[in-house]
Order: structure tokens, then sequence, then C-alpha cells
């Protein structure tokens, strides 16, 4: 049991201090560098280096997962967040450090991969090696005693050893036998899959994109550009990638537990039925769920979120609509409780901006504060704080939908004003303080909010996910050993000797061989343990 | 009907804990006893033959001719012949435990922190129990028992919630297959783990000659070594699968099989740290106990995983069912 270590690794032995260096020249040091890399000892530093290194990434907010995380953590952390931003803690894993560790890794990876390739073609067409002169010393050694022909017992040992797929080949006196090749194959297998995976994630990714869009039931969604809420192309990603198509939401339905009484409110479904049409073909009924993506040209639709968007209509005072739109307003607890914003800049007398609070499930707290108390809608109920003055819309700066700046707006409804927030029912209708007109809370929609992904190297990522699976499990679990059969006549008779060598991990070498002399020569039961 | 499906389900668990307490004991005599001097015995070959004749493997052989023929053989089983039943006992009810749940909730019963925590342990032991067939482990029983006991504790403290519906994200098949071979592999890492606690200990009681007296019967360091190898390569196996698995999920359920979510950042921090251990060893400078501290450190960051991770840190694997308000 002295190693069961892989001595398939290549280790060279120790250094010896006596030797004297000679002086290296650029090609000499570049050499040098290189032999470094390679080393097992640097490798395994790497490896050990990027492990430490993705630690930073789970403690900070990341802006690729959570860019809202990294403006909260810089309003909480205004003195430590330059810091950390300059050591591109917020983008650990596209940082300049962790890309140089994961890419210092590969090449050394690749530096070890090439020269092992090299060498296992070679050994794919070896023969296999000599007998030793002795077999005692080695694993598993074992004797038969037989009167047969050397001849015959060596074809024999030969034709079974062949039979369990060993590579055989015959010397004077002995049949010399390897196997499980397939060791070294799946282990470059396991580590040049690594290689693919990477490069398929670099290169395609690139062409791929990502995007978001949220639209409320009865809306419709089309893959332009422009159609998109946001889009995140990759390096390589041109608009002619979007193939054309169109999703209607026809409905979106949530299911909330009512009867589990640690559970009150909790989705128990989400289900979006849409239509699509793509051209050419008939439109066609279909539906989304969490973990049920639609696939439609070449893209991945994901039901990410969803909320309430209450139809909102703002009337003059002569009674004329100048303003009607299903708002989605972001659903603030797990009671949805809904946070949503209008902006009336034209059609009253002067330019309005509404905050709104949507409650599916109205209800009085003890303080007087108005809450969400389940998420479906069995008491909705929509209150509206107004502001009148300049809304800002004109100055050509992006405002977000979903954001009222309240600065030097004036409150004419709710908290700072003298008239209480409007509160609504559905169909109800309220009267804007000031005579500037009224508000209705028309109808209740629900809306979605759909990811829509194009990843082109998916596929290769997954194929080279399993070759590592695959590479791993043969690398790691097929023995790769050799086996020697050897027929000795001295005075005492003829004597049969078998042994082993393992090659990498075998810890069942010792079982192989006695398995191998038990078939071969099973008659004879005088054994002789080494 | 679910109602009473739980609380039989938390008497199981009650009734566990309180066997594997027992056994825990039981475990815990048998390294103590190891550590006396013990008195002469004819016991010993008998003993020892014993072993050889339960199976077939040429290690397992070996092992029990190389533990020292002093004697306390003879004490340790009678500690160990109370235990091992005992801790079968434990695992029957613990089993059964997460069955109950399991069927009180109508899914599988790993979906949030405390049914995780009761399933894992129950799989842990039951590889701890199913390893004895391949290799004589038995000295691992106190660490093992002992951790599953105190896990149970923690989790019942800390982590149980009441039964309620399957969270929307979790209802896939995914779930099934990702979670189950992650809790495989963290059960074979768990027992990777113990023994190379114990080689680390054996290895510094060779050099220096002191150390725990019950060491002395136990395979040296450099078999502790390979046994604890084996077992973190199936280990390994099983967490590289559930690394694949999870991304497929992912890509399923969120459109992304990798995103550098906290989880997903520590199950690599794992994978990266046990593919090192398996390298370590084929490297100079690096062998023997030295890479056997990787494998507790792979250990330690599994278990960082599961719980502090799981309970502090912000992703979409938040799915402890705690509310940290």
């Amino acid at each position: 049991m002295a190693s069961s270590r892989p001595s398939d690794h290549i280790d060279s032995a120790a250094p010896d201090p006596s030797v004297v260096q000679p002086r290296l020249g650029v090609i000499g040091y570049l050499r040098f560098f290189w032999r470094q890399l390679t080393s097992m000892r640097t490798a395994l530093f790497l490896l050990l280096l990027l492990a430490f290194a993705a630690i930073p990434g789970s403690l900070v907010p990341q802006r690729s997962s959570d860019p809202n995380g990294v403006i909260t953590y810089k309003a909480a952390n205004p003195d430590l967040f330059p810091i950390l931003d300059g050591l591109q803690v917020f983008d650990t894993y596209t940082s300049v450090w962790f890309s140089s560790i994961y890419l210092l890794l590969f090449v050394s990876l690749i530096g070890c991969i090439i020269p092992r390739t090299k060498h296992h073609l070679v050994a794919l067409r070896a023969r296999p090696p000599k007998t030793p002169a002795r077999l005692d010393r080695l694993a598993g050694f074992t004797t038969r005693t037989s009167d047969a022909p050397a001849d015959e017992l060596l074809a024999s040992a030969r034709a079974l050893l062949r039979r369990q797929g060993y590579r055989t080949e015959l010397f004077d006196g002995s049949v010399s036998a390897e196997r499980g090749y397939l060791r070294e194959t799946g282990n470059l297998v396991f580590h040049s899959a690594l290689v693919g995976v990477l490069i398929a994630v670099g290169i395609g990714g690139g062409f791929g994109f990502s995007g978001q869009r949220v639209i409320v039931e009865g809306q419709k969604f089309v893959n332009v550009r422009g159609d998109y809420d946001s889009l995140n192309p990759g390096r390589f990603f041109r608009d002619s990638a979007l193939e054309p198509y169109r999703i209607k939401l026809d409905d979106f339905d949530a299911v909330y537990e009512l009867d589990n009484p640690s559970a009150i409110g909790q989705p128990v479904d989400y289900t979006a039925k849409v239509t699509t049409s793509t051209p050419g073909s008939d439109d066609k009924q279909q539906q989304i769920k969490v973990n049920e993506p639609l696939l439609i040209g070449g893209t991945d639709v994901f039901l990410l979120g969803n909320g309430y968007a209450p139809t909102i209509t703002v009337r003059d005072p002569e009674g004329t609509v100048v303003w009607t739109d299903s708002v989605p307003f972001l659903p603030q607890d797990a009671m949805l409780t809904s946070l949503g914003v209008v902006k009336i800049p034209d059609g009253l007398s002067e330019q309005v901006g509404m905050i709104g609070f949507f409650y599916p499930t109205v209800a009085q707290l003890p303080s007087g504060a108005l809450a969400s108390r389940f998420p479906g809608l069995l008491d909705p109920s929509l209150t509206l704080r107004v502001y009148t003055g300049d809304l800002g819309l004109d100055d050509g700066v992006g405002r977000s939908v979903y954001d009222l700046d309240i600065t030097g707006l004036t409150p004419i409804a709710g908290k700072g004003a003298d008239v209480e927030a409007l509160e609504l029912k559905p169909g109800e209708t309220a009267e804007i303080p000031g005579g500037l007109g009224t508000v209705e809370l028309s109808d209740v929609k629900r809306f979605v909010s759909l990811d829509i992904h194009h990843d082109p190297s998916q596929g290769w990522v997954l194929a080279f996910a399993l070759l590592i699976l695959g590479g791993l499990l043969t690398g790691l679990f097929v023995p790769r050993r050799r086996v020697w059969v050897k027929v000795v006549d001295s005075a005492d008779g003829r004597t049969i000797q078998y042994a082993g060598l393992s090659r990498g991990d075998d810890p069942r070498l010792d079982d192989a061989v006695a398995a191998i002399a038990e078939a071969h020569c099973p008659e004879t039961r005088n054994k002789v343990e080494s | 009907m679910t109602e009473t499906l739980v609380q039989l389900s938390n008497v199981a668990v009650y009734s566990a804990m309180a066997v594997y307490a027992f056994a825990f004991i039981a475990f815990t005599l048998d390294l103590a006893r190891r550590a006396a001097p013990a008195p002469a015995s004819t016991a010993v070959p008998a003993q020892a033959g014993q072993l050889v004749g339960a199976t077939s493997t040429t290690l397992l052989s070996r092992l029990a001719v190389d533990a020292p023929a002093d004697g306390s053989a003879a004490g340790r089983s009678r500690a160990l012949r109370v235990a091992m039943p005992l801790a079968i006992l434990g695992w029957a009810l613990h089993a059964a435990a997460v069955a109950l749940r399991g069927v009180a909730a109508g899914y599988v019963p790993w979906s949030n922190m405390y049914g995780f925590a009761l399933t894992a342990t129950a799989i842990i032991v039951a590889i701890f129990l199913l390893v004895q067939f391949w290799q004589d482990l038995r000295f691992l029983g106190a660490y093992i028992i002992g951790f599953a006991l105190l896990f149970l504790g923690i989790a019942n403290v800390n982590y149980y919630v009441d039964v309620v519906p399957q969270p929307v994200p979790l209802q896939s098949g995914w779930l099934v297959i990702h979670v189950f071979v992650a809790i495989l592999g963290t059960g074979f890492f768990a027992l990777g783990a113990g023994l190379s606690l114990v080689q680390i200990l054996q290895a510094r009681r060779e050099a220096s000659g002191t150390g725990a007296k019950f060491l002395a019967t136990l395979p040296n360091s450099q078999q502790l070594e390979n046994l604890a190898y084996r077992l973190i390569l199936v280990g390994f196996v099983f967490w590289t699968f559930t690394l694949i698995a999870g991304a497929i999920w992912a890509q399923r359920a969120w459109g992304r099989y990798w995103g550098w979510d906290t989880k997903e950042v520590w199950t690599f921090i794992i994978w990266t740290i046990y593919a090192g251990y398996i390298h370590a060893r084929a490297t100079r400078g690096w062998r023997g106990a030295r890479s056997a501290w990787l494998a507790l450190v792979g250990f330690a960051a599994v278990m960082f995983n599961f719980t502090i991770v799981n309970v502090f840190f912000k992703g979409l694997h938040s799915y402890s069912g705690l509310t940290l308000d």
C-alpha cells in the first residue's frame, strides 16, 4: 500500500542543492517561467487561489446579479464604497485579478494537457513492457504449480487476459499485459472539457443577449430592439439576430394558499397564458410558467415577475378623458402591497403627478396605516397622493416611469397637504383637489415581467459539462494496471507466477491478480502468499 | 391529516435523537475502551478472523491484521455491539421522520433548511451505515452520530418551519435530483473529513509518538489517507453532478445557467477546494497531512455554505423559509 497515490502524475525528484544552475538567457527564463507555470505546484496554488478569490463576490452585491444591491451598498457605506469599487469587488468575476487567476490557471492547464496528450497517444500505440525479472516484489504476487506445457499455459493466460480487456504481449516464458488506457483518456477529456467550457462561455456569450419586458394583460410584445424595456446585448450582437415574433399576454393566473394557516397567501402557482405569432404560421395559444419557459424564435422567454397594473383614467373638469393607462405597480411585500406612479403632463390646467399605493386586500394596521393582508384581489383599494408642479418631463433628462421626484412639487392630496390621500375602489371616481378634474380606478389588471434570453453557446456548454462528468468518472474509476504471468521451471517443478502493478489509484489490484490466477489455474490449491 | 403527520414526524425526530444520543455514548465508550490498557484476551484472533470473513475486500483484512493485538479489541466489541444496533434503530426512526414529513407536505422534504437538514443528516448516517459493508469505519461512529445529533438539534431549534406549500420556483423535477445528489456528496465529504481528521492526528502520533491512545487501534495514517481519498472522490463526482444539474435547472428557471449567485459561488468554491485536494496528493510538498487539511477546509466550506450562506447571504437560493426580521 506504499502508494495508491496517482503515480500517473509527473512528479520530479526533489532538487539537489549541490547542482549549480547555469545562467539563463531570455529564452532560458521564458522556458523557466513556462516550466514553473505548468508545474503541478503552481497549478494547485492557482486553483486554491481561485477558490479564495471567489469569496469577496459572495460577500458584497455584484453588479451583474444584483445592481440594486450595489446602489444600496453605496448609500450605506459611502466611505468604503470607492475603495472597494476601485478594487473591482463589485465586479469580482470580471475583475482584472479574478480574470488573471483563471486565465493563468487555464494556460497552466493547457500546458499540462498538450504534453500529456502527446505522451498518451504514444502510449496508446505502445506494446506492454517487458516482464520484470523478479515479480515477487510486485502487488498481489501469487504462484501456482502445474504440469501443463509452458506454451499452453502462456497461451491460455494470454487468452484470459485478452478477454478481460488487457492488451497483451508474449515474451520468452511470460505474458505481459496492460489495461485501463481509458483512465488517462478520461483524465484528458475532463481537463480539455474544462477549457472547452471556458471558450464556449467566452465566445458564445458575445453572440447572445438578454432583455426584459413588462407586459400588462391585453398588451403585446414584439421582438424588436425598441420594444424591450431593457436589452443587454453581447459583444458581437447585431439587431438582425432578433427573429420576428409577437407575444400577447391574454391572461395571468396566480393561485395563493388559502387553507394552510402557516402559509396563507403563499403563491402556489403562476401561469401566464399567451398568444404567440410568428411569420408564416397561425397564432398559437401557449403558456409560460416559472419552471417552464416558452421557446420561440431562438429565444427562451421566462416568467420572472408579476404584479398588479391598476387601470387609471383621468378626466378634465368637463369630463373629457385626458389620460388613461394600466400602470404596472411594483410589489413591495409578499402580500403585494404595490407602489406605482402616474404622470399627467398635458390636458389639465396644471401638470399633475400621483404616487399610488395599491392594496389587493386592504387592511388597516393598528397605527392607522393601510396594508395588504392577502396577495389576491379580495378587497382591492388604491390610494393616491397628488402633486402639482413641473414634472421635469420637458428638460430632456431621462426619468424612470416608476419614480416621481417630488422636490419642487406641491402636494395637494395626501402627505403634506390639507386633503387626505384619495382612496378608490374599482369603479370609483374621486375629485382631484383644486377642481383640476377627476380620477377613476377603472379596472385592475395583472402584469408580468418577462426575461427574454438568447444564448447560442448553451448547447456547447452543456456538451462540455457532460464531457467533464464523463471524463471524471472514467479518469477516476477506470483502473490502469499491468499484470504479468510468468512460467518458471525449477528443480521442484513448473511454477506459474502472477503479479500486478498499479498505475494510479487502484485499490482492487490485489483482488484482480488473485482472480486472474484463480481463473487461469484453478485446479491447484497450494496458494503461496508473499 | 397534514397536522397529524407532521406531529408524528416530529415525535420520530425526537425519538431518533434520543436513540442517537445513546449510540453516541456507546461509540464514545468504545473509543475510550480502545485507549484503556486491556486485559489479555484469547478472543482477539477470533475477532480478527471474523472481520476477515465478513467481507472479501483485501484492504479490510489488512486493517484487521494491522490492528495491534493487545486485547483491546475484545472490550471494544462490546460497546460497538451496542452502538451499531442503536445507530441503526435511530436511523430507522430518522428515516421515518423524513418520510412522514414528505408525505405531509406532498413533495420532497428538502425544499427548506429544516427539511434539508433532516434529510441530509439521515442520508449521512445511511452512508455511514452502508460504508461498513465496504470498510470497517465504525471508529467514526462517535463523529458521525455526534454530528447528526448536533445538527438535528440545531435544525430543530433554529431552522424549524411548518410544512407549507412548495414555493413556485421549486416546483421542478430538478429539485429532486439536484438537491438529493448534493446531499449524497455532502455525506461522502463528511465521512472523508472525519477520516482526514483522524489521519492528521495519526500522522502526528506517528511522528512524535504521542497522542490519543485509541489511535493505536486505528489504521495507520497512510491507510486513512487512502480511505479518505476514495470517499472524497465519490463525493467530488456527486458534487460535480450537483453543479451541472444546478446549472441546467438555473437555465430553465432563471434563464441563465451560471450567474455567480452567492450559492453558486460557494458551490464553485467547494468544488475548487476538493479539486485542489485531489491534485494535492500528487504534488510534492502537499502529501499526507497537508492535503488532509484541504479536506477539512473543504468540508468546513460545505457547512458554511449550508448554514451561513443560506441564512445570511442574499441570493436567488434563499429558500431557508426563515425570516430575519
